[in-house]
């Protein structure tokens, strides 16, 4: 049982790596553009990957009508979100060390999971919510206006993860060393739930 | 739930999978080529998307420029402006780069540019800066090698044909400019005959200001009236000490060609610059009334300011006993270069067959014994057996100039055999030699002037190109040759023509410049007094006759685009900052009828283009640079009223 808590505390802890690491990356090169442009999304706003990456991107998208990319103030996820993991990273120690000093049912560890899973898929969720507004909400007079073949307007959201090949760009999302913390921190949890059980059936 | 599960765990291995593709592909270049390798074909050729091993420096000579290449491809990167206007950029015709021609005859749009030496710590190249030399109008240039710029330029007050120029010493201490012809000092109306005895040859040392760099003369020794052809460094061994070769100790004024011919031996000057640095520091030597320019360009202000400085520190070779020897060397050496241990120095006698090979070691010895074979005005000679070391029995004809690949060798050029000979120092035995085409002047192997060459390559700079290339006219460019110096034999690997007349090169390894290369200004660092932070605090500002457009450009458009209230006879200054902070994204500027070259503005810069409209009119301007798809699109229109309306000045972009 103590392995587990261990377990746990480490995975809700490693979810603080967050404030620290980029959660996702999104990367878009382009035969003009070897070394790619960058954005660098944490978890209280976006940076460019060089330092003025965000103003070329916003430089780019001004042909195709694309609002430039929010700052923190912009949008209301970048004060939540920090607040969100903070109460999940301190849940989730105070469940560790209480199991630490007396004996607690190991589905306490389940029930952080779920949540936190529940929280990172509605996460998720917004963050392609605002993926797709952001590419498809686009100035009428803009410069270029570009059509699919079927007629129907272009969009330009970059994938949720994963590549897409936005006129002559190439776009690649994937999570970075926060997101990554944060998924590891869970499979800790998951796996302090597994070894809770184990110990339980051990010792009956 | 569980679908939840299975994404979170299908996300961690896309992320490390991810993650570990980062470092792969880095070795590609390096990979192992197998047996075709001894291909020279395989050896020059860098593949599209690869990127050379080395920088190649080549002087411009009469061109006024210093062009950068590539080795082993011979491929053309940059031609940076220095001594001459260069409308590609608008250096020199810009307002803020006019300042960098100036000199004590006014300004100066041209220069014959000859010898660049990159800068050095320990002995060593660092890549922090190249010197080069205006021949004509007596100029030392230094330029960036972080924004390939021309930062600072000064004038040489009391020399003429700045030809033994603009060497360093080992940890850049000095840069040293040495007269060709002397000339009366100061200058003054006098007969031409009567130069014997007269006239004088400076050798200019400027101290280098560690940090920046920036130029300042310490000294100069005003040597009898010889000419000063070439100069090197001691290094390691010999530092401290500087090594000028001679000809015309005829001391003729009239057909050199055959007058100052007639010497069995000229003189390599040895000067040992630390004594005279240390007589200079305590208060030696002789403040001197000139008149002479110094140029400084700001990186923060994109701007230069030129300044003329009143007087110079000289000193006579006689106030500092011990300090200056002369070396007999037969048949007036041109090269006298330096070995990377500073134990030799070689001077290439050109009308001679054979190279003398001077040894410091017994320079010193020669010194301290006091055996001297007379004087020249108070310089003690050398005798020549004394401190000679050997002779390399070439077997050609001509000799000009020597680097060396650190591994005991010695490559010498000679011009009238047209032929490169390499040749082993200390037993002085001819190795081998290859064939150039034609003439070659100078060669350069990248560091072989230093204490560590970064012997591979070998380029020869010919003067004469006849059949090399398809022909163009009577006119052509210079041809060039790039040999492999790694193995025994040299082995010729390409050929390829250079602009103007490359006279001499410096070159190193990419990795000591690459790094540090700038790739755009930084729009927060831009003090520039005219520039504007963004496009919004663009404006147009009479002040009396004159109309300052503070412009923003930033793709694909000018901020303001329409502009009126200018008159005729009007002094209208465009100030144009690129507002662009991404790699390779300038703007260029120009207007109908300017009388001047488009300005060509990189990111996070400001640069002025002057025009004086002379017609009334409603005149266009456009982006000279293709900066996007909608490049066509960035014009705008400037409205020229009559001297005599009263329109007042209005701009505006989108209404």
């Amino acid at each position: 049982m103590k392995t587990a808590s261990v377990s746990m505390l480490l995975g809700s802890v490693l979810i603080l790596g967050l404030f620290v690491f980029p959660m996702w990356n999104i990367r878009l090169g382009a035969p003009q553009y070897p070394e790619p442009l960058g954005i660098d999304i944490y978890i209280n706003g976006l940076k460019g990957e060089a330092e003025f990456d965000i103003q070329n991107i916003d430089g780019l998208n001004h042909y195709i009508g694309m609002k430039i990319l929010p700052k923190p103030e912009d949008m209301w996820e970048f004060t939540v979100f920090p607040m969100v993991i903070m109460g999940m990273s301190i849940l989730g120690v105070l469940i560790a060390m209480v199991s630490l000093l007396k004996r607690i049912s190991p589905n306490w560890f389940l029930f952080w999971f779920i949540l936190m899973s529940i929280l990172g898929a509605l996460g998720l969720y917004d963050f392609n919510q605002w993926l797709i507004e952001y590419g498809t909400d686009l100035d009428p007079n803009a410069i270029m206006k570009l059509v699919n073949p079927d007629g129907t307007p272009m969009q330009y959201n970059p994938p949720l993860i994963g590549h897409k090949k936005l006129l002559n760009f190439d776009a690649y999302s994937y999570p970075r060393l926060g997101g990554i913390m944060l998924f590891v921190g869970m499979f800790f949890t998951l796996l302090a739930f597994w070894l809770g059980k184990r110990s339980l059936k051990t010792n009956l | 739930m569980k679908s939840t599960r299975i994404f979170i765990g299908a996300a961690i291995m896309l992320s490390f999978l991810f993650a570990s593709c980062g470092n792969q592909g880095t070795n590609e270049s390096s990979k192992s080529k197998g047996a075709l390798v001894s291909s020279a074909a395989e050896k020059v050729y860098v593949a599209p998307g690869e990127r050379d091993e080395q920088y190649a420096f080549l002087s411009g000579g009469y061109s006024g420029n210093l062009t950068v290449y590539g080795l082993p491809s011979g491929r053309l990167f940059k031609e940076i402006p220095v001594f001459s206007q260069f409308p590609t950029s608008g250096y020199g015709y810009s307002e803020e780069t006019k300042p960098m021609l100036n000199t004590s005859f006014g300004f100066v749009p041209w220069d014959d540019l000859h010898h660049p030496d990159i800068s050095q710590t320990k002995g060593e190249l660092d890549g922090r800066w190249i010197f080069v030399n205006g021949n004509n109008t007596p100029r030392i240039a230094r330029i960036s090698l972080s924004t390939f710029e021309t930062e600072e330029i000064m004038e040489i007050p009391n020399s003429a044909g700045n030809h033994s120029s603009s060497f360093i010493t080992e940890n850049t201490e000095y840069v040293v400019a040495g007269t060709r012809f002397s000339v009366p000092v100061p200058q003054r109306d006098m007969p031409i005959s009567e130069y014997k005895s007269n006239f004088k040859g400076a050798l200019t040392f400027i101290e280098v200001e560690p940090e920046h760099g920036h130029l300042d003369i310490k000294f100069q020794l005003l040597m009898p009236g010889f000419n000063y052809d070439l100069s090197h460094p001691g290094r390691d061994k010999s530092h401290g000490w500087f090594f000028f070769s001679t000809y015309n100790t005829e001391e003729a004024n009239t057909l050199l060609e055959v007058n100052a011919s007639q010497n069995d031996k000229d003189f390599i000057a040895a000067i040992n610059w630390k004594k005279i640095e240390e007589y200079v520091n305590s208060g030696g030597g002789t403040k001197m009334p000139a008149n002479y320019a110094h140029n400084v360009y700001d990186e923060a202000t994109h701007s230069a300011t030129s300044t003329m400085k009143k007087e110079v520190l000289v000193v006579n070779p006689s106030e500092v006993p011990g300090a200056i020897f002369l070396l007999p060397t037969p048949k007036s050496p041109h090269g006298c270069d330096v070995d990377p241990t500073g134990q030799y120095i070689i001077g290439s006698g050109k009308l001679s067959a054979d190279l003398t090979v001077h040894s410091f070691d017994k320079m010193l010895d020669a010194i301290a014994g006091e055996k001297f074979d007379g004087e020249a005005y108070g310089i003690p000679i050398l005798k020549f057996e004394d401190v000679m070391a050997g002779q390399v029995k070439s077997g050609g004809l001509g000799p000009l100039h020597t680097e060396f690949d650190g591994k005991g060798n010695a490559y010498t050029t000679f011009f009238i055999s047209s032929e490169v000979v390499k040749w082993k120092l200390g037993t002085w035995e001819v190795i081998d030699r290859q064939p150039t085409f034609y003439s070659v002047g100078h060669l350069m192997i990248p560091g072989g002037n230093s204490r560590k060459p970064h012997g591979k390559y070998l380029v020869a700079m010919n003067k004469i190109t006849k059949d090399r290339y398809l022909p163009t006219g009577p006119e052509m460019e210079h041809s060039a040759q790039i040999y492999d110096i790694t193995g025994e034999k040299m082995e010729l690997l390409y050929d390829f023509p250079t602009h103007g007349e490359p006279h001499y090169a410096a070159g190193c390894d990419a990795d000591l410049i690459v790094q540090n290369s700038k790739k755009i200004y930084r729009l927060d660092e831009n003090k520039h007094p005219y520039a504007i932070n963004s496009p919004a605090e663009a404006k147009v500002v009479r002040e009396g006759k004159e109309v300052h457009i503070y412009m923003s450009t930033i793709r694909s458009h000018f901020t303001p685009d329409n502009i009126e209230g200018v008159k005729v006879g009007d002094k209208v200054y465009f100030h144009i900052t690129n507002h662009e902070q991404d790699f390779d994204v300038p703007h260029g500027f120009s207007i109908i009828g300017a009388g001047t070259s488009e300005i060509l503005v990189m990111p996070g810069q400001t640069k002025t283009s002057l025009w004086e409209p002379e017609k009334v009119g409603v005149w266009p301007f456009y982006c000279t640079d293709f900066c996007s798809a909608l490049h066509q699109e960035m014009q705008g229109y400037v409205r020229v009223s009559p001297a005599s309306s009263d329109l007042e000045i209005s701009w505006s972009l989108g209404d």
